[in-house]
């Protein structure tokens, strides 16, 4: 077992420990001040807390690094929410002349929320997920990030673990940062396939002629669909569900149709039912209102999530196949695993620890020691990245070279 | 901009070449050169009679369409703007009658700027403004030819690059596959434009467009919509940062009352004065109501005959229309008060409050301005009839069915019915009241761009040869209510200079009202 037993009671006593020991504060400083590109980047950045017995605070905002880490520190909020960039400091808002406070720019997100997909999954339902439906969300990055990447040329997608039911994408690029809200609308729509709500029985409805984007994103579907469908949510096993496929058809096809066979062989001019089919049980559903507002607040990356413990971490797009949400670090078993005698290695890193300590410098987490590792070094490596590109753009507009951290 | 009177300077050539260079433009730099006030006032009433013209034709007719492009290069060139682009390439140092194109362009760009002056002050004008230029702007844009597109593009750092011709090949099954409108001899024919994605909203949002690596793949076809709603986002924040510097502007007293008056005049016709004053007999009244009264006023008389009466809305189309064809004050009342006495209205109170109303619309009461007939627009946009109301434009405002029986009461044959549906079902209203036209006078074409009620009465006469076709309608010079003194003389203005007459502008109550009450 990876999950060291998790008590949200117990909360109070290992948040501070996380945040003391374990939060990768240097890392996730790195990645909100963007290279220091932009003046008050950072500064103008809202951060929103939600601490023990449900107190929520917004328009946090921290000048440096050390400032952040106190503060957290301090407060141990059980939820970390982040927030956009505004014009002034969030937390001066309200010393700012009314009407001059704006929030300019943010990440471009998206939330994929397992419940959504309720009337899909045979398996599971409400905040329950299990490694059958699990794939559903594996499906939903592959496509999603085939079409940030390739159709709109973004590329520095941070995937998150929820902690829970779902994954978050933090798009991180300069131009999506910097997108209005009827954009962001404009791409959360050309993103969005599965639409109507409880009372809509045919959600996906195609036509032609079909948007190279609709047959890329079935390809997708097809690798998984016979696999995930057929034989994990075996959509066509009972009477019931396949009633409910079924009910997908149009009345003058279903006579045709008397075995699963026959449904996925039948092909009519002009309509695309078995691909409606494979898109209403599969295609990624998105929450427009999330991706839309510029000042929406979205959890934040290495939050903790108080219902299961488990840390919101990165995800590692070329291993997705074999992510395992069961196998994502809870807070105990990482304050746990603080406490198991350090390897020689470990014990040079915490000297190097000490030294710095004494000399004043910035401590470096001891996360390397636990599960949490893995999931920083994914971080690492989209900071990385995001650096490169920095690097380029720069080498680009000015010729010269100029190193940025 | 420097104002001196009855003086022009001209800047050197070649700064001036650059900023000419193009025959459209997305007036961006504002003119920085001195110019008298009277090419001031000229400039911006020629620009106005163009967009009202641009407005005008625009309900008329389908704004692409043939018959539409042919009536406004008419207009344009009878006006000095900068017009086709062969035309201009030719003729630039050969010496010719009337403006040069530099000349032309010049005026372009000057009178634009001077009418955002007095259209940027409130919502409603803006609008107004708005969506003439940019129908101005669409009509000229279509006229450029390829190479010009490319070169009006980049100079506007619209960056916006067209693929090669093996892009297009590579890319052929994605383009075609992307949007409904574009087929294999699209993408062969037409030149591609790479546009970012978040200068195409609309197209991305509703996935009809080739999207990669953040670039849409648009057609020429297309481009327009693109570079149309750059301009409409530009013209519009313009707007709103003008209307911030107005007030510096206002208090120059030279300008203030004619950037009052451009904004409300209507610069045409408006059949406030008829030669044929006093003409008509009241008697005629009834048998030209059905020879030569466009149907709205032919339903009004029809109601007002039937009930002995007429509600506000329909008093004042049809009374001002009556004025229009040249009842006299006495006549109206004559005529008013007959109608009401047969019904519930005895004499008495027709003149306490009847009356009254009719000697206001002559003038003759209140702040004694004289109303002018209600033009097409005015009837078909505003004031839209309820029930009991008999006002309005039967084209707009009846239900089809109730349109079909009228037409076929008055004769009209099963042909020209479905013809004049057509149009309304289209919604080219004075287009099917034109047709009307036609269809009961007989006649294969009208030549006439219909708009105003009085005009078709006109027309109706002199084809006729009635009493009502008058010679040829006076063009009087009214001032803004607002600044009038009391004793009104056509060729007094307010603030220092004469504004000579042939660039009068026409001030009517009507327009003001109309602008006002959207």
């Amino acid at each position: 077992m990876t999950t060291a037993d998790y008590d949200q009671a117990s909360l109070p006593d290992l948040l501070p420990l996380y945040y003391r020991r374990l939060f990768p504060f240097s890392q996730y400083h790195r990645w909100l001040n963007y290279g220091g590109v932009t003046k008050n980047y950072f500064q103008n950045r809202e951060f929103s807390f939600t601490l023990k017995d449900d107190i929520y605070v917004r328009y946090q905002s921290f000048s440096t690094q050390n400032e952040l880490e106190k503060e957290m520190q301090k407060m141990n909020p059980y939820k970390i929410d982040i927030g956009a960039v505004y014009s002034h400091r969030p937390n001066q808002h309200n010393t700012v002349k009314s009407g001059s406070f704006q929030a300019l720019e943010k990440e471009l997100v998206f939330d994929i929320d397992m419940t959504d997909y309720d009337d899909v999954r045979s398996c599971c339902s409400g905040a329950d997920i299990c490694p059958k439906c699990w794939t559903l969300m594996t499906i939903a990055i592959r496509i999603l990030d085939r079409a940030l990447r390739d159709d709109f040329g973004f590329r520095h997608c941070l995937w998150v673990y929820s902690g829970r039911r779902g994954v978050h994408c933090w798009v991180c690029d300069e131009a999506a940062r910097k997108l209005s809200v009827a954009a962001r609308s404009a791409v959360a729509e050309y993103l969005s396939l599965v639409k109507g709500g409880d009372e809509t029985v045919r959600k996906v409805v195609l036509s032609d002629p079909i948007h190279p984007f609709i047959t890329e994103s079935l390809t997708v579907v097809e690798h998984y669909f016979s696999q995930y469908a057929l034989l994990g949510q075996d959509i066509l096993g009972s009477k019931e569900s396949v009633d409910k496929v079924l009910a997908l058809l149009p009345e003058d096809i279903l006579f045709l149709c008397a075995t699963f066979h026959m449904i996925f062989g039948v092909h009519t001019k002009g309509h695309y039912f078995e691909m409606e089919i494979m898109l209403q049980y599969c295609y990624p559903r998105l929450d427009v209102n999330v991706s839309k507002g510029v000042n929406h607040l979205l959890k934040s990356p290495f939050s903790v999530h108080p219902k299961t413990g488990r840390i919101s971490v990165p995800i590692d797009l070329r291993e997705l196949d074999r992510f395992d949400p069961f196998e994502v670090p809870t807070i105990s078993l990482i304050c746990e695993e603080l406490d198991q005698p350090k390897t020689e290695e470990e014990q040079d890193d915490t000297m190097e620890n000490e030294n710095k300590k004494e000399a004043g410098d910035l401590l470096v987490s001891d996360y390397k020691r636990t599960s949490l590792a893995k999931y920083v070094k994914v971080f690492d490596n989209f900071l990385e990245g995001m650096a490169h590109s920095r690097k380029g753009e720069v080498l680009k507009n000015s010729g010269e070279c100029n190193l940025y951290p | 901009m420097q104002f001196y009177s009855r003086r022009k300077k001209l800047i050197g050539n070649s700064q001036t070449e650059q900023l000419y260079g193009h025959c459209l433009q997305f007036y961006g730099q504002p003119p920085i050169e001195n110019i008298s006030l009277s090419e001031f006032e000229t400039f911006a009433v020629d620009r106005l009679k163009l967009l009202k013209t641009v407005e005008n034709l625009g309900v008329s007719y389908v704004k692409t369409s043939e018959l539409y492009t042919k009536k406004l290069d008419a207009d344009f060139s009878n006006l000095n703007f900068p017009y086709k682009i062969e035309a201009s390439t030719k003729d630039d140092r050969k010496p010719q009658t009337g403006p040069s194109e530099y000349e032309k362009r010049r005026k372009d760009h000057i009178s634009h700027f001077i009418l955002r002056l007095a259209y940027c002050q409130t919502e409603d004008l803006r609008r107004w403004f708005i969506q003439q230029e940019i129908d101005l702007f669409r009509y000229r844009f279509n006229d450029l030819p390829s190479k010009n597109i490319q070169d009006f593009l980049q100079y506007n750092n619209l960056h916006y690059h067209t693929i090669s011709i093996d892009e297009k090949k590579n890319l052929m099954d994605k383009l075609i596959t992307s949007s409904f409108a574009v087929s294999g001899s699209t993408v062969e024919g037409q030149d591609f434009y790479k546009v970012p994605f978040q200068d195409a909203l609309d197209l991305v949002r509703t996935r009809k467009v080739y999207l990669n690596g953040g670039y849409v793949y648009i057609p020429h076809q297309d481009i327009v919509t693109i570079v149309l709603n750059d301009f409409r986002t530009r013209l519009s924040k313009a707007l709103a940062l003008t209307a911030r510097s107005l007030p510096a502007v206002q208090s120059d007293e030279r300008l203030q009352p004619l950037l009052n008056h451009l904004s409300h005049a209507y610069v045409g016709q408006d059949y406030s004065i008829q030669k044929s004053i006093g003409k008509i007999s009241l008697e005629q009244i009834d048998p030209l109501s059905a020879k030569s009264y466009p149907l709205c006023m032919r339903q009004l008389h029809r109601g007002l005959r039937d009930s002995h009466h007429l509600r506000h809305g329909g008093r004042m189309q049809y009374g001002l229309f009556l004025k229009g064809i040249g009842l006299t004050l006495d006549q109206a009342l004559q005529f008013w008060r007959s109608e009401f006495v047969k019904g519930k209205v005895d004499a008495d109170k027709f003149d306490k409050a009847y009356a009254y109303s009719i000697r206001h619309m002559f003038g003759k009461e209140g702040k004694r301005t004289d109303y002018t007939p209600y033009s097409c627009m005015k009837v078909i946009l505003s004031n839209p009839p309820s029930q009991g109301d008999q006002h309005g434009c039967p084209f707009r405002h009846s239900d089809p069915e109730l349109l079909k029986q009228k037409l076929q009461s008055y004769k009209v044959s099963p042909s020209g019915i479905s013809q004049i549906l057509e149009l309304v079902k289209g919604m080219h209203y004075q287009l099917a009241c034109q047709k009307y036209f036609e269809l009961t006078h007989s006649i294969e074409d009208s030549w006439f761009s219909l708009n105003h009620p009085n005009q078709y009465f006109m027309e109706s006469q002199k084809l006729l040869g009635g009493p009502g076709a008058g010679v040829k309608v006076e063009v009087k010079r009214e001032d803004n209510p607002a600044t009038k003194p009391p004793n009104p003389s056509p060729h007094q203005t307010p603030g220092p200079g004469n504004l000579p007459q042939e660039v009068a502008a026409e001030i009517t109550e009507d327009l003001d009202s109309f602008f006002q009450d959207a």
